[in-house]
């Protein structure tokens, strides 16, 4: 049987990744997004596990949710992506300095 | 050990390399190759986890239609990999620090905590003839009958902030308007002037006739 501390852990391993891929990748738009998609995918396997130990299909109802919204994410995501390539002709992240944040 | 915790193993091993592939790989579109790898591997994680529906739906919509997106961005967009990757190695420590500490924070919570008997409730087993999509269904159109609804709209909303982002009207271009043309009146192409018929001239002398000639 899969122990629930077992599929946590796999889910912290990947969500670490992706903390860690946020911040090595931190000048590409594309893999940002690529990072944040793989965050969402830790947080789910997570939603999936409990809902197997407590036998309660609500966490997985939750799990469709946050593909919805990962899905709309990313759509809306690419788009302004393409709009500030088309403005701009890069997507680097240093350069986004318009607003003087 | 039993042939579903080796199996559980063995793709949970695939899917942390796949993982670490996207976060160093050199080219986007390997990235993003990657990516489809890890969530083929969590969809066959999710299915020994029971969770049949999900992870169908993690094949078709993630696989299908978001990383297809992804793939189609990646390779339109004509963006100068190695410049992208100038600080790699100079933000690669702190990267690799942050998330250890990541996996120390949750792993000590998980092993220490031992999650209060929750992990040792015997999980229930299916009765024969159980369908996880058909338990998924009644649950999505009774008790969260207008979360999903609100899913519906949000999904709307994304469709058209997308279309919205991305038209443009560019200028110059010498495409017909069909619209226009259509549209068209007679009036507006046509001007018709009114105009006094024309009088008859007087007929000058016959004198000036070429056979009066000297």
């Amino acid at each position: 049987m899969i122990t629930l501390e077992s599929v946590l852990m796999l889910g912290g391993l990947l969500f670490a990744l992706s903390v860690a891929g946020i911040f090595i990748n931190r000048k590409n738009v594309i893999l940002l997004l690529m990072c944040i998609e793989l965050m969402l995918l830790a947080v789910n396997f997570n939603f999936v596990a409990f809902a197997r130990h407590l036998g309660d299909l609500d966490g997985q109802v939750f799990v469709f949710f946050i593909m919805t919204v990962a899905a709309a994410e990313s759509a809306i995501g690419l788009a302004i992506l393409v709009v500030l390539f088309r403005e701009r002709r890069n997507i680097d992240v240093e350069q986004l300095d318009t607003m003087k944040g | 050990m039993t042939i579903t915790e080796i199996l559980f193993y063995a793709f949970s091993a695939v899917l942390v390399v796949a993982a670490l592939g996207v976060i160093t790989a050199r080219n986007p579109v390997h990235a993003a190759l990657f990516l489809v790898f890890a969530f083929f591997n969590s969809a066959i994680i999710w299915l020994l986890l029971e969770a049949e529906f999900l992870a169908i739906v993690l094949v078709l919509v993630y696989v299908g239609a978001v990383m297809v997106l992804f793939l189609f961005v990646v390779m339109m967009l004509d963006v100068d990999v190695a410049k992208m990757r100038e600080g790699f190695t100079r933000y690669a420590p702190l990267g690799i620090i942050i998330a250890v500490l990541v996996v120390v924070e949750i792993g000590s919570v998980v092993w220490v905590k031992q999650l209060e008997g929750i992990s040792e409730a015997a999980v229930t087993v299916t009765p024969d003839g159980y369908s996880n999509t058909r338990a998924l269904g009644e649950l999505l159109y009774t008790k969260y009958l207008y979360p999903f609804e609100l899913a519906a709209v949000l999904l709307l909303l994304a469709i058209v902030a997308a279309i919205v982002l991305t038209m443009r009207q560019r200028t110059g271009l010498k495409a017909q308007d069909v619209a226009a043309q259509v549209s068209v009146r007679a009036r507006d192409r046509i001007r018709i002037v009114k105009m006094d018929a024309e009088k008859e001239v007087a007929t000058p002398p016959e004198s000036q006739s070429p056979g009066s000639q000297p």
